[in-house]
Protein backbone atom coordinates (compact mmCIF):
# COMPACT_ATOMS: atom_id res chain seq x y z
CA UNK A 1 0.00 0.00 0.00
CA UNK A 2 1.58 3.27 -0.85
CA UNK A 3 1.49 6.44 1.35
CA UNK A 4 -1.31 8.55 0.18
CA UNK A 5 -3.62 5.45 0.13
CA UNK A 6 -2.67 4.82 3.62
CA UNK A 7 -3.27 8.03 4.36
CA UNK A 8 -6.94 8.83 2.80
CA UNK A 9 -7.64 4.89 4.11
CA UNK A 10 -6.61 6.33 7.59
CA UNK A 11 -8.76 9.54 7.11
CA UNK A 12 -11.57 7.83 6.08
CA UNK A 13 -11.72 5.93 9.51
CA UNK A 14 -10.90 8.69 11.78
CA UNK A 15 -14.52 10.41 9.65
CA UNK A 16 -15.92 7.35 10.05
CA UNK A 17 -15.35 6.25 13.77
CA UNK A 18 -14.83 9.63 15.11
CA UNK A 19 -17.27 9.41 17.80
CA UNK A 20 -16.06 5.65 18.81
CA UNK A 21 -12.51 7.22 18.97
CA UNK A 22 -13.89 9.72 21.27
CA UNK A 23 -16.05 7.25 23.85
CA UNK A 24 -12.69 5.31 23.83
CA UNK A 25 -10.33 8.39 24.70
CA UNK A 26 -11.21 7.99 28.37
CA UNK A 27 -10.08 4.47 28.62
CA UNK A 28 -6.98 5.48 26.33
CA UNK A 29 -6.20 8.14 28.96
CA UNK A 30 -6.95 5.44 31.62
CA UNK A 31 -4.17 3.14 30.38
CA UNK A 32 -1.67 5.63 29.08
CA UNK A 33 -1.65 7.18 32.68
CA UNK A 34 -2.11 3.94 34.98
CA UNK A 35 -0.29 1.56 32.66
CA UNK A 36 2.20 2.47 30.52
CA UNK A 37 3.24 5.88 32.93
CA UNK A 38 4.46 3.47 35.28
CA UNK A 39 6.16 1.21 32.26
CA UNK A 40 8.02 4.66 31.71
CA UNK A 41 8.56 5.19 34.89
CA UNK A 42 10.72 1.46 35.45
CA UNK A 43 13.32 4.02 33.90
CA UNK A 44 14.25 5.05 37.70
CA UNK A 45 15.77 1.73 38.26
CA UNK A 46 18.44 2.46 35.92
CA UNK A 47 18.55 5.92 37.63
CA UNK A 48 19.27 7.65 40.97
CA UNK A 49 15.83 8.82 41.55
CA UNK A 50 15.03 11.99 43.59
CA UNK A 51 11.64 13.27 43.63
CA UNK A 52 13.00 16.66 43.37
CA UNK A 53 14.61 16.34 39.87
CA UNK A 54 12.10 14.26 38.46
CA UNK A 55 12.46 11.08 36.16
CA UNK A 56 14.02 13.13 33.49
CA UNK A 57 17.10 14.46 34.99
CA UNK A 58 17.33 12.38 37.42
CA UNK A 59 21.21 10.69 37.10
CA UNK A 60 21.42 7.47 35.52
CA UNK A 61 23.66 4.81 37.49
CA UNK A 62 23.35 1.86 34.77
CA UNK A 63 22.73 -1.78 36.51
CA UNK A 64 23.94 -0.56 39.91
CA UNK A 65 20.49 -1.45 42.08
CA UNK A 66 20.23 -4.54 39.91
CA UNK A 67 23.85 -5.54 41.58
CA UNK A 68 23.90 -4.03 44.67
CA UNK A 69 20.23 -6.53 44.40
CA UNK A 70 21.90 -9.60 43.02
CA UNK A 71 24.72 -9.32 45.68
CA UNK A 72 23.27 -8.53 48.89
CA UNK A 73 22.07 -10.87 51.43
CA UNK A 74 18.45 -10.20 50.76
CA UNK A 75 18.71 -11.67 47.06
CA UNK A 76 18.63 -15.56 47.97
CA UNK A 77 16.51 -15.11 50.61
CA UNK A 78 13.56 -13.39 49.02
CA UNK A 79 13.90 -15.38 45.94
CA UNK A 80 14.63 -18.50 48.13
CA UNK A 81 11.35 -17.96 50.14
CA UNK A 82 8.96 -16.53 46.92
CA UNK A 83 10.16 -20.14 45.25
CA UNK A 84 9.26 -22.18 47.85
CA UNK A 85 5.59 -20.51 48.66
CA UNK A 86 4.82 -20.56 44.98
CA UNK A 87 5.76 -24.18 44.42
CA UNK A 88 4.09 -25.24 47.09
CA UNK A 89 1.10 -23.06 46.60
CA UNK A 90 1.08 -24.78 42.96
CA UNK A 91 1.50 -28.20 44.73
CA UNK A 92 -0.85 -27.88 47.74
CA UNK A 93 -3.49 -24.52 46.37
CA UNK A 94 -3.67 -25.35 42.99
CA UNK A 95 -4.99 -28.95 43.51
CA UNK A 96 -7.53 -28.40 46.04
CA UNK A 97 -10.48 -26.77 44.34
CA UNK A 98 -10.12 -29.91 41.98
CA UNK A 99 -10.33 -31.90 44.48
CA UNK A 100 -13.02 -29.49 46.31
CA UNK A 101 -14.85 -30.01 42.87
CA UNK A 102 -14.41 -33.78 42.44
CA UNK A 103 -15.74 -34.24 46.00
CA UNK A 104 -19.20 -32.17 45.59
CA UNK A 105 -19.65 -33.35 42.24
CA UNK A 106 -19.99 -36.73 43.88
CA UNK A 107 -23.08 -35.83 45.94
CA UNK A 108 -26.28 -36.65 44.36
CA UNK A 109 -28.50 -34.78 46.97
CA UNK A 110 -29.16 -31.40 45.98
CA UNK A 111 -29.82 -29.69 49.23
CA UNK A 112 -26.44 -30.86 50.52
CA UNK A 113 -24.77 -30.01 47.52
CA UNK A 114 -25.56 -26.35 47.91
CA UNK A 115 -24.84 -25.95 51.82
CA UNK A 116 -21.56 -27.36 50.97
CA UNK A 117 -20.99 -25.10 48.34
CA UNK A 118 -22.63 -21.94 49.99
CA UNK A 119 -20.22 -23.02 53.07
CA UNK A 120 -17.04 -23.25 50.91
CA UNK A 121 -17.41 -19.89 48.79
CA UNK A 122 -18.12 -17.61 51.76
CA UNK A 123 -14.70 -17.01 52.89
CA UNK A 124 -13.75 -15.53 49.69
CA UNK A 125 -16.21 -12.67 50.23
CA UNK A 126 -14.38 -11.69 53.63
CA UNK A 127 -11.51 -9.10 53.30
CA UNK A 128 -8.45 -10.23 53.56
CA UNK A 129 -7.63 -7.94 56.52
CA UNK A 130 -10.36 -9.50 58.21
CA UNK A 131 -9.02 -12.98 57.29
CA UNK A 132 -5.38 -11.89 58.44
CA UNK A 133 -7.02 -11.19 61.78
CA UNK A 134 -8.54 -14.00 62.07
CA UNK A 135 -5.27 -16.07 61.41
CA UNK A 136 -3.37 -14.37 64.01
CA UNK A 137 -5.86 -14.84 66.75
CA UNK A 138 -6.30 -18.18 65.98
CA UNK A 139 -2.84 -19.22 65.90
CA UNK A 140 -1.44 -16.97 68.69
CA UNK A 141 -0.52 -19.11 72.40
CA UNK A 142 -3.88 -19.12 73.13
CA UNK A 143 -5.28 -19.37 70.04
CA UNK A 144 -7.97 -22.11 68.96
CA UNK A 145 -5.43 -23.79 66.70
CA UNK A 146 -2.48 -23.31 68.95
CA UNK A 147 -5.43 -25.54 71.82
CA UNK A 148 -5.78 -27.71 69.99
CA UNK A 149 -2.51 -28.30 68.07
CA UNK A 150 -1.51 -27.98 71.97
CA UNK A 151 -3.39 -30.74 72.71
CA UNK A 152 -1.14 -33.21 70.20
CA UNK A 153 2.06 -32.20 71.65
CA UNK A 154 2.33 -29.11 70.23
CA UNK A 155 4.16 -26.32 71.96
CA UNK A 156 1.85 -23.81 72.50
CA UNK A 157 3.40 -20.25 71.47
CA UNK A 158 2.10 -17.70 69.41
CA UNK A 159 2.51 -19.59 66.17
CA UNK A 160 3.18 -16.70 63.34
CA UNK A 161 6.57 -15.96 66.01
CA UNK A 162 7.83 -18.98 64.42
CA UNK A 163 9.66 -19.27 60.90
CA UNK A 164 9.25 -22.96 60.67
CA UNK A 165 5.39 -22.27 60.45
CA UNK A 166 5.17 -19.43 58.17
CA UNK A 167 4.27 -21.15 55.57
CA UNK A 168 2.13 -24.11 55.91
CA UNK A 169 -0.20 -21.38 57.56
CA UNK A 170 0.01 -19.27 54.59
CA UNK A 171 -0.83 -22.13 52.20
CA UNK A 172 -3.17 -23.90 54.55
CA UNK A 173 -5.29 -20.22 55.11
CA UNK A 174 -4.79 -19.43 51.18
CA UNK A 175 -6.59 -23.00 51.07
CA UNK A 176 -9.43 -22.13 53.55
CA UNK A 177 -10.24 -18.80 51.77
CA UNK A 178 -9.94 -19.69 48.17
CA UNK A 179 -10.42 -23.29 47.03
CA UNK A 180 -14.88 -23.38 47.38
CA UNK A 181 -14.15 -20.50 45.54
CA UNK A 182 -12.46 -21.70 42.54
CA UNK A 183 -13.99 -25.32 42.66
CA UNK A 184 -16.74 -23.22 40.67
CA UNK A 185 -14.81 -23.23 37.62
CA UNK A 186 -14.02 -26.64 37.63
CA UNK A 187 -17.85 -27.83 38.81
CA UNK A 188 -18.78 -25.88 35.25
CA UNK A 189 -16.54 -28.02 33.33
CA UNK A 190 -17.85 -31.04 35.01
CA UNK A 191 -21.08 -30.86 34.41
CA UNK A 192 -20.44 -30.38 30.50
CA UNK A 193 -18.69 -34.05 30.64
CA UNK A 194 -21.30 -36.22 28.71
CA UNK A 195 -23.28 -38.27 31.25
CA UNK A 196 -23.91 -41.02 28.52
CA UNK A 197 -20.16 -41.85 29.07
CA UNK A 198 -20.20 -42.78 32.81
CA UNK A 199 -23.21 -44.78 31.76
CA UNK A 200 -20.96 -46.68 29.53
CA UNK A 201 -18.34 -46.97 31.91
CA UNK A 202 -20.68 -48.41 34.54
CA UNK A 203 -21.76 -51.21 32.34
CA UNK A 204 -18.66 -52.55 32.00
CA UNK A 205 -18.13 -52.29 35.50
CA UNK A 206 -16.03 -49.23 36.03
CA UNK A 207 -16.27 -48.32 39.44
CA UNK A 208 -16.07 -44.96 40.97
CA UNK A 209 -12.42 -44.59 40.94
CA UNK A 210 -12.14 -46.06 37.85
CA UNK A 211 -14.47 -43.63 36.51
CA UNK A 212 -13.17 -40.46 37.79
CA UNK A 213 -9.72 -41.76 36.06
CA UNK A 214 -11.04 -41.86 33.30
CA UNK A 215 -13.53 -40.10 32.02
CA UNK A 216 -13.95 -37.40 34.57
CA UNK A 217 -10.27 -36.04 34.94
CA UNK A 218 -9.69 -36.00 31.17
CA UNK A 219 -12.69 -34.24 30.92
CA UNK A 220 -11.74 -31.55 32.82
CA UNK A 221 -7.92 -31.33 31.90
CA UNK A 222 -8.13 -28.47 29.31
CA UNK A 223 -9.74 -26.38 32.05
CA UNK A 224 -6.90 -27.41 34.27
CA UNK A 225 -4.37 -26.71 31.84
CA UNK A 226 -5.54 -22.95 31.07
CA UNK A 227 -5.54 -22.21 34.49
CA UNK A 228 -2.52 -23.82 35.37
CA UNK A 229 -0.59 -22.08 32.57
CA UNK A 230 -2.64 -18.43 33.89
CA UNK A 231 -1.05 -19.56 37.74
CA UNK A 232 2.61 -20.13 35.88
CA UNK A 233 2.22 -16.49 34.83
CA UNK A 234 1.62 -15.13 38.35
CA UNK A 235 4.26 -17.63 39.98
CA UNK A 236 6.51 -15.21 41.57
CA UNK A 237 3.29 -12.78 42.15
CA UNK A 238 3.53 -14.12 45.96
CA UNK A 239 0.29 -12.44 47.41
CA UNK A 240 1.95 -9.94 49.14
CA UNK A 241 -0.62 -8.67 50.44
CA UNK A 242 -1.48 -11.26 53.17
CA UNK A 243 2.00 -11.83 53.76
CA UNK A 244 2.44 -8.12 54.87
CA UNK A 245 -0.28 -8.25 57.54
CA UNK A 246 0.80 -11.55 58.47
CA UNK A 247 4.34 -11.34 59.18
CA UNK A 248 7.13 -9.22 61.43
CA UNK A 249 10.79 -9.24 61.98
CA UNK A 250 11.44 -12.49 63.81
CA UNK A 251 10.09 -14.84 60.36
CA UNK A 252 11.48 -12.81 57.49
CA UNK A 253 13.96 -15.59 57.09
CA UNK A 254 10.75 -17.74 55.72
CA UNK A 255 7.95 -14.76 54.65
CA UNK A 256 10.14 -12.12 53.33
CA UNK A 257 8.90 -12.58 49.51
CA UNK A 258 10.38 -10.30 46.12
CA UNK A 259 6.93 -8.29 46.44
CA UNK A 260 6.68 -7.56 50.15
CA UNK A 261 9.81 -6.72 49.73
CA UNK A 262 9.66 -4.30 47.26
CA UNK A 263 6.80 -2.85 49.75
CA UNK A 264 8.79 -2.53 52.40
CA UNK A 265 12.22 -0.91 50.73
CA UNK A 266 9.98 1.44 48.25
CA UNK A 267 7.34 2.45 50.32
CA UNK A 268 8.49 2.02 53.76
CA UNK A 269 12.51 2.85 53.65
CA UNK A 270 12.02 5.03 50.21
CA UNK A 271 14.59 3.52 48.34
CA UNK A 272 12.34 4.23 45.10
CA UNK A 273 15.15 3.06 42.75
CA UNK A 274 16.40 0.17 44.28
CA UNK A 275 13.05 -1.37 45.06
CA UNK A 276 11.61 -0.54 41.48
CA UNK A 277 15.35 -2.23 39.93
CA UNK A 278 13.79 -5.25 42.03
CA UNK A 279 10.35 -5.32 41.20
CA UNK A 280 11.22 -5.28 37.63
CA UNK A 281 13.56 -8.43 37.81
CA UNK A 282 10.29 -9.74 39.38
CA UNK A 283 7.78 -9.16 36.21
CA UNK A 284 10.60 -10.32 33.86
CA UNK A 285 11.07 -13.71 35.54
CA UNK A 286 7.26 -13.76 35.21
CA UNK A 287 7.21 -12.86 32.17
CA UNK A 288 9.39 -15.86 31.54
CA UNK A 289 7.50 -18.41 33.25
CA UNK A 290 4.20 -17.48 31.41
CA UNK A 291 5.74 -17.60 27.52
CA UNK A 292 7.43 -21.03 29.03
CA UNK A 293 4.84 -23.09 30.70
CA UNK A 294 2.39 -21.65 27.37
CA UNK A 295 4.72 -23.32 25.43
CA UNK A 296 5.07 -26.36 27.11
CA UNK A 297 1.52 -26.81 27.44
CA UNK A 298 1.20 -26.36 23.44
CA UNK A 299 3.88 -29.18 22.95
CA UNK A 300 2.64 -31.39 25.62
CA UNK A 301 -1.58 -30.61 25.20
CA UNK A 302 -2.16 -28.33 22.49
CA UNK A 303 -3.79 -26.20 24.27
CA UNK A 304 -2.41 -22.63 24.98
CA UNK A 305 -3.30 -19.02 25.59
CA UNK A 306 -2.18 -17.89 22.22
CA UNK B 1 -28.68 -49.53 39.46
CA UNK B 2 -27.37 -51.78 42.08
CA UNK B 3 -24.90 -50.49 44.25
CA UNK B 4 -22.50 -52.38 45.88
CA UNK B 5 -21.23 -51.98 49.55
CA UNK B 6 -17.97 -50.42 48.91
CA UNK B 7 -19.49 -47.71 46.79
CA UNK B 8 -22.08 -46.71 49.29
CA UNK B 9 -18.84 -46.89 51.78
CA UNK B 10 -17.17 -44.84 49.64
CA UNK B 11 -20.27 -42.08 49.33
CA UNK B 12 -20.56 -41.93 52.86
CA UNK B 13 -16.69 -41.11 53.31
CA UNK B 14 -16.72 -38.18 50.82
CA UNK B 15 -20.24 -37.14 52.58
CA UNK B 16 -17.88 -36.92 55.67
CA UNK B 17 -15.32 -35.61 54.55
CA UNK B 18 -17.03 -32.73 52.76
CA UNK B 19 -19.11 -32.23 56.29
CA UNK B 20 -15.76 -31.41 58.08
CA UNK B 21 -14.92 -28.97 55.25
CA UNK B 22 -18.09 -27.06 56.14
CA UNK B 23 -16.94 -26.96 59.91
CA UNK B 24 -13.67 -25.74 59.09
CA UNK B 25 -14.95 -23.04 57.00
CA UNK B 26 -17.60 -22.10 58.69
CA UNK B 27 -16.55 -22.29 62.94
CA UNK B 28 -14.14 -19.10 62.05
CA UNK B 29 -16.75 -17.04 61.74
CA UNK B 30 -19.28 -18.43 64.32
CA UNK B 31 -16.20 -18.53 66.82
CA UNK B 32 -15.96 -14.58 65.66
CA UNK B 33 -20.02 -13.90 66.48
CA UNK B 34 -20.03 -15.94 69.72
CA UNK B 35 -16.84 -14.38 70.58
CA UNK B 36 -18.21 -10.82 69.96
CA UNK B 37 -21.42 -11.07 72.36
CA UNK B 38 -19.57 -12.54 74.84
CA UNK B 39 -18.45 -11.51 78.61
CA UNK B 40 -14.58 -10.30 78.49
CA UNK B 41 -13.49 -12.14 80.82
CA UNK B 42 -14.53 -14.96 79.97
CA UNK B 43 -12.79 -14.82 76.64
CA UNK B 44 -9.75 -13.70 77.96
CA UNK B 45 -9.38 -16.96 80.36
CA UNK B 46 -10.90 -18.86 77.96
CA UNK B 47 -9.18 -21.60 75.50
CA UNK B 48 -9.96 -23.70 72.78
CA UNK B 49 -13.13 -24.13 70.57
CA UNK B 50 -16.15 -21.91 71.66
CA UNK B 51 -19.63 -23.62 70.95
CA UNK B 52 -21.49 -20.91 71.95
CA UNK B 53 -20.95 -16.92 73.63
CA UNK B 54 -19.58 -17.33 76.66
CA UNK B 55 -22.10 -14.99 78.89
CA UNK B 56 -24.29 -12.58 77.35
CA UNK B 57 -22.17 -8.77 76.87
CA UNK B 58 -23.35 -5.88 74.61
CA UNK B 59 -20.37 -3.47 75.82
CA UNK B 60 -18.19 -4.17 72.74
CA UNK B 61 -20.88 -3.39 70.78
CA UNK B 62 -21.58 -0.03 72.40
CA UNK B 63 -18.06 0.93 72.17
CA UNK B 64 -17.75 0.11 68.39
CA UNK B 65 -20.78 2.18 67.67
CA UNK B 66 -19.76 4.59 70.16
CA UNK B 67 -16.24 5.18 68.32
CA UNK B 68 -16.72 8.00 65.74
CA UNK B 69 -14.07 6.08 63.48
CA UNK B 70 -16.34 3.33 62.13
CA UNK B 71 -19.46 6.06 60.98
CA UNK B 72 -16.28 7.52 58.95
CA UNK B 73 -14.74 4.42 57.83
CA UNK B 74 -18.79 3.37 56.59
CA UNK B 75 -19.09 6.71 54.79
CA UNK B 76 -15.70 6.73 53.03
CA UNK B 77 -16.17 2.92 51.86
CA UNK B 78 -19.46 3.93 50.99
CA UNK B 79 -18.30 6.78 48.91
CA UNK B 80 -15.47 4.32 47.29
CA UNK B 81 -18.39 1.63 46.23
CA UNK B 82 -20.69 3.54 44.93
CA UNK B 83 -18.52 6.16 42.81
CA UNK B 84 -15.77 3.79 42.08
CA UNK B 85 -18.41 1.07 41.28
CA UNK B 86 -19.98 3.50 38.61
CA UNK B 87 -17.22 5.27 36.84
CA UNK B 88 -15.61 0.96 36.83
CA UNK B 89 -19.10 0.07 34.88
CA UNK B 90 -18.86 3.35 32.78
CA UNK B 91 -15.26 2.87 31.56
CA UNK B 92 -15.42 -1.05 31.27
CA UNK B 93 -18.49 -0.58 29.37
CA UNK B 94 -17.07 2.49 26.87
CA UNK B 95 -13.87 0.53 26.18
CA UNK B 96 -15.91 -2.71 25.61
CA UNK B 97 -18.58 -0.80 23.40
CA UNK B 98 -15.28 -0.12 21.19
CA UNK B 99 -13.72 -2.83 21.12
CA UNK B 100 -16.33 -5.01 20.00
CA UNK B 101 -16.77 -2.81 17.04
CA UNK B 102 -15.23 -4.41 13.61
CA UNK B 103 -13.83 -2.04 10.92
CA UNK B 104 -12.17 0.16 13.61
CA UNK B 105 -8.64 0.55 12.40
CA UNK B 106 -7.32 0.67 15.63
CA UNK B 107 -8.88 -1.40 17.34
CA UNK B 108 -6.50 -4.50 17.33
CA UNK B 109 -3.34 -2.09 18.26
CA UNK B 110 -5.81 -1.46 21.50
CA UNK B 111 -6.42 -4.70 21.81
CA UNK B 112 -2.71 -5.63 22.09
CA UNK B 113 -1.76 -2.80 23.83
CA UNK B 114 -4.57 -3.20 26.70
CA UNK B 115 -3.73 -7.21 27.02
CA UNK B 116 -0.16 -6.47 27.39
CA UNK B 117 -0.83 -4.88 30.84
CA UNK B 118 -2.03 -8.29 31.73
CA UNK B 119 1.41 -9.68 31.88
CA UNK B 120 4.24 -7.08 32.88
CA UNK B 121 3.51 -3.71 35.14
CA UNK B 122 5.81 -1.14 36.10
CA UNK B 123 5.94 -2.54 39.69
CA UNK B 124 4.60 -0.85 42.67
CA UNK B 125 6.95 2.28 42.82
CA UNK B 126 6.02 3.16 39.02
CA UNK B 127 2.64 2.78 40.05
CA UNK B 128 3.21 4.76 43.41
CA UNK B 129 5.02 7.81 41.68
CA UNK B 130 2.21 8.41 38.93
CA UNK B 131 -0.95 8.53 41.50
CA UNK B 132 1.31 10.62 43.56
CA UNK B 133 2.17 12.85 40.60
CA UNK B 134 -1.13 13.19 38.95
CA UNK B 135 -2.42 14.57 42.33
CA UNK B 136 -4.15 11.84 43.37
CA UNK B 137 -2.70 11.35 46.88
CA UNK B 138 -4.48 11.06 50.50
CA UNK B 139 -7.90 11.81 48.36
CA UNK B 140 -10.48 8.84 48.18
CA UNK B 141 -10.24 9.49 44.11
CA UNK B 142 -6.60 7.17 45.36
CA UNK B 143 -8.83 4.12 45.36
CA UNK B 144 -10.95 5.03 42.73
CA UNK B 145 -9.47 6.58 39.69
CA UNK B 146 -6.18 4.49 39.03
CA UNK B 147 -8.74 1.11 39.38
CA UNK B 148 -11.33 2.67 36.46
CA UNK B 149 -10.68 -0.65 34.69
CA UNK B 150 -9.90 -3.74 34.95
CA UNK B 151 -8.74 -5.48 31.95
CA UNK B 152 -9.91 -8.98 32.71
CA UNK B 153 -13.37 -7.84 33.20
CA UNK B 154 -13.17 -5.71 30.51
CA UNK B 155 -12.22 -8.40 27.90
CA UNK B 156 -15.00 -10.16 29.05
CA UNK B 157 -17.13 -7.54 28.50
CA UNK B 158 -16.03 -7.06 25.08
CA UNK B 159 -16.71 -10.70 24.45
CA UNK B 160 -20.12 -10.73 25.58
CA UNK B 161 -20.69 -6.85 23.72
CA UNK B 162 -19.86 -8.80 20.30
CA UNK B 163 -22.42 -11.73 21.18
CA UNK B 164 -24.72 -9.23 20.49
CA UNK B 165 -26.61 -9.55 16.68
CA UNK B 166 -25.68 -7.12 14.48
CA UNK B 167 -28.84 -6.58 12.97
CA UNK B 168 -30.34 -4.80 16.02
CA UNK B 169 -27.87 -2.34 15.63
CA UNK B 170 -28.31 -2.07 12.25
CA UNK B 171 -32.37 -1.19 12.05
CA UNK B 172 -31.08 0.93 15.59
CA UNK B 173 -28.83 3.03 12.63
CA UNK B 174 -31.56 3.24 10.14
CA UNK B 175 -33.19 4.80 12.83
CA UNK B 176 -30.82 7.31 13.07
CA UNK B 177 -29.08 6.26 16.02
CA UNK B 178 -25.75 7.05 17.17
CA UNK B 179 -23.14 4.82 19.03
CA UNK B 180 -24.32 6.27 22.67
CA UNK B 181 -27.85 5.28 22.19
CA UNK B 182 -26.24 1.97 20.76
CA UNK B 183 -24.66 1.44 23.64
CA UNK B 184 -27.28 2.71 26.54
CA UNK B 185 -29.89 1.46 24.90
CA UNK B 186 -29.59 -1.81 23.10
CA UNK B 187 -26.09 -3.37 24.06
CA UNK B 188 -26.20 -2.54 27.52
CA UNK B 189 -29.92 -3.24 28.26
CA UNK B 190 -29.54 -6.58 26.78
CA UNK B 191 -25.96 -7.59 28.61
CA UNK B 192 -27.62 -6.73 32.03
CA UNK B 193 -26.33 -9.89 33.51
CA UNK B 194 -22.47 -9.24 32.67
CA UNK B 195 -22.91 -5.78 33.46
CA UNK B 196 -24.37 -7.15 36.78
CA UNK B 197 -21.91 -9.73 37.44
CA UNK B 198 -18.94 -7.09 36.71
CA UNK B 199 -20.51 -4.80 38.90
CA UNK B 200 -20.75 -7.30 41.84
CA UNK B 201 -17.19 -8.19 41.35
CA UNK B 202 -15.94 -4.86 41.19
CA UNK B 203 -18.32 -3.95 43.84
CA UNK B 204 -16.52 -6.54 46.56
CA UNK B 205 -12.91 -5.66 45.18
CA UNK B 206 -13.90 -1.82 46.73
CA UNK B 207 -15.47 -2.55 50.05
CA UNK B 208 -12.79 -5.40 50.63
CA UNK B 209 -9.69 -3.24 49.05
CA UNK B 210 -7.48 -2.25 51.74
CA UNK B 211 -4.00 -1.93 50.29
CA UNK B 212 -3.84 1.23 48.12
CA UNK B 213 -5.99 3.56 50.73
CA UNK B 214 -2.72 2.07 52.88
CA UNK B 215 -0.50 3.28 50.52
CA UNK B 216 -2.15 6.67 49.48
CA UNK B 217 -4.32 7.94 52.19
CA UNK B 218 -2.90 10.13 55.01
CA UNK B 219 -5.88 11.63 56.64
CA UNK B 220 -7.97 9.60 59.26
CA UNK B 221 -11.16 11.36 58.08
CA UNK B 222 -10.23 9.73 54.75
CA UNK B 223 -9.25 6.53 55.83
CA UNK B 224 -12.44 3.45 54.55
CA UNK B 225 -13.66 0.60 57.14
CA UNK B 226 -11.07 -1.85 55.99
CA UNK B 227 -7.82 0.37 57.11
CA UNK B 228 -9.88 1.52 60.35
CA UNK B 229 -10.26 -2.48 60.94
CA UNK B 230 -6.58 -2.82 60.58
CA UNK B 231 -5.66 -0.61 63.31
CA UNK B 232 -7.97 -2.47 65.01
CA UNK B 233 -7.11 -6.35 64.22
CA UNK B 234 -3.07 -5.96 62.69
CA UNK B 235 -2.01 -2.85 64.62
CA UNK B 236 -4.27 -3.93 67.60
CA UNK B 237 -5.05 -0.54 68.94
CA UNK B 238 -7.88 -0.16 70.28
CA UNK B 239 -7.09 2.63 72.82
CA UNK B 240 -9.05 5.21 71.14
CA UNK B 241 -12.16 3.43 71.57
CA UNK B 242 -11.38 2.23 75.77
CA UNK B 243 -10.08 5.63 76.74
CA UNK B 244 -11.65 6.22 79.91
CA UNK B 245 -11.35 2.61 81.40
CA UNK B 246 -8.90 1.77 83.43
CA UNK B 247 -6.04 -0.41 81.82
CA UNK B 248 -6.68 -3.96 83.14
CA UNK B 249 -10.29 -3.23 81.74
CA UNK B 250 -9.17 -1.35 78.46
CA UNK B 251 -7.38 -5.20 77.91
CA UNK B 252 -10.17 -7.18 78.90
CA UNK B 253 -12.67 -5.17 76.69
CA UNK B 254 -10.38 -4.87 73.77
CA UNK B 255 -10.35 -8.49 73.21
CA UNK B 256 -13.91 -8.70 72.47
CA UNK B 257 -13.87 -5.32 70.58
CA UNK B 258 -12.44 -7.10 67.49
CA UNK B 259 -14.60 -9.57 67.54
CA UNK B 260 -17.64 -7.20 66.89
CA UNK B 261 -15.73 -4.93 64.90
CA UNK B 262 -15.33 -7.54 62.40
CA UNK B 263 -19.13 -8.34 62.89
CA UNK B 264 -19.70 -5.01 62.20
CA UNK B 265 -17.90 -4.55 59.31
CA UNK B 266 -18.16 -7.84 57.72
CA UNK B 267 -21.70 -8.37 58.00
CA UNK B 268 -23.22 -5.98 55.51
CA UNK B 269 -21.28 -8.33 52.80
CA UNK B 270 -22.05 -11.77 54.55
CA UNK B 271 -26.13 -10.59 54.68
CA UNK B 272 -25.90 -9.81 50.71
CA UNK B 273 -23.78 -12.87 49.54
CA UNK B 274 -26.29 -15.09 49.46
CA UNK B 275 -28.59 -13.22 47.26
CA UNK B 276 -25.76 -12.17 45.05
CA UNK B 277 -24.45 -16.07 45.19
CA UNK B 278 -25.10 -17.08 41.77
CA UNK B 279 -25.05 -13.77 40.06
CA UNK B 280 -20.63 -14.53 40.66
CA UNK B 281 -21.06 -18.35 39.75
CA UNK B 282 -22.49 -17.08 36.72
CA UNK B 283 -19.87 -14.42 36.79
CA UNK B 284 -17.35 -17.34 36.89
CA UNK B 285 -18.82 -19.15 33.85
CA UNK B 286 -18.57 -15.86 32.10
CA UNK B 287 -14.90 -15.19 32.64
CA UNK B 288 -14.19 -19.17 32.02
CA UNK B 289 -15.60 -18.76 28.92
CA UNK B 290 -13.51 -16.80 27.75
CA UNK B 291 -10.46 -18.58 29.29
Amino acid sequence: MNKTAFRAKLIRDFVTNKYLYLMMLPVIAFYAVFNYAPMYGVLIAFKEYSPLKGIMDSPWVGLHHFTTFFESYYFLRVLKNTLIISVYSLLFEFPAPILLALLINEVRNKTYRKVVQSATYMPYFISMIVIAGLIRDFTDSGGVINTIYAYFGGDGTAMLQHAGLFRPIYILSEIWQKAGWESIIYLAALMAIDQEQYEAARMDGAGRLKQMWHITLPGILPTIVILFILRMGNLLNVGFEKIILLYNPVVYETADVISSFVYRKGLLEFSWSYSTAVGMFNSIINLILLVLANWLSRRITSNSLW
Amino acid sequence: MKTTRYERISLNLIYFVLFLLIIATVYPLLHVVFASFSNPNEIIAHKGLLWKPLGFNLEAYRLVFSNPGIYTGYRNTLFIVVVGVALNLLMTALGAYVLSRKNVMWNKLFMMLITFTMFFSGGLVPFYLVVKGVGLYNTLWSTIIPFAVNTFNLIVMRTSFQAVPDSLEESAKIDGANHFTILFKIIIPLSLPVIAVMGLYYAVEKWNGWFYASIFIQDHNLYPLQIFLREILILSSTDNMTSGSAVGEQFQIGATIKYATIVVATLPILCVYPFIQRFFVKGVMIGALKG
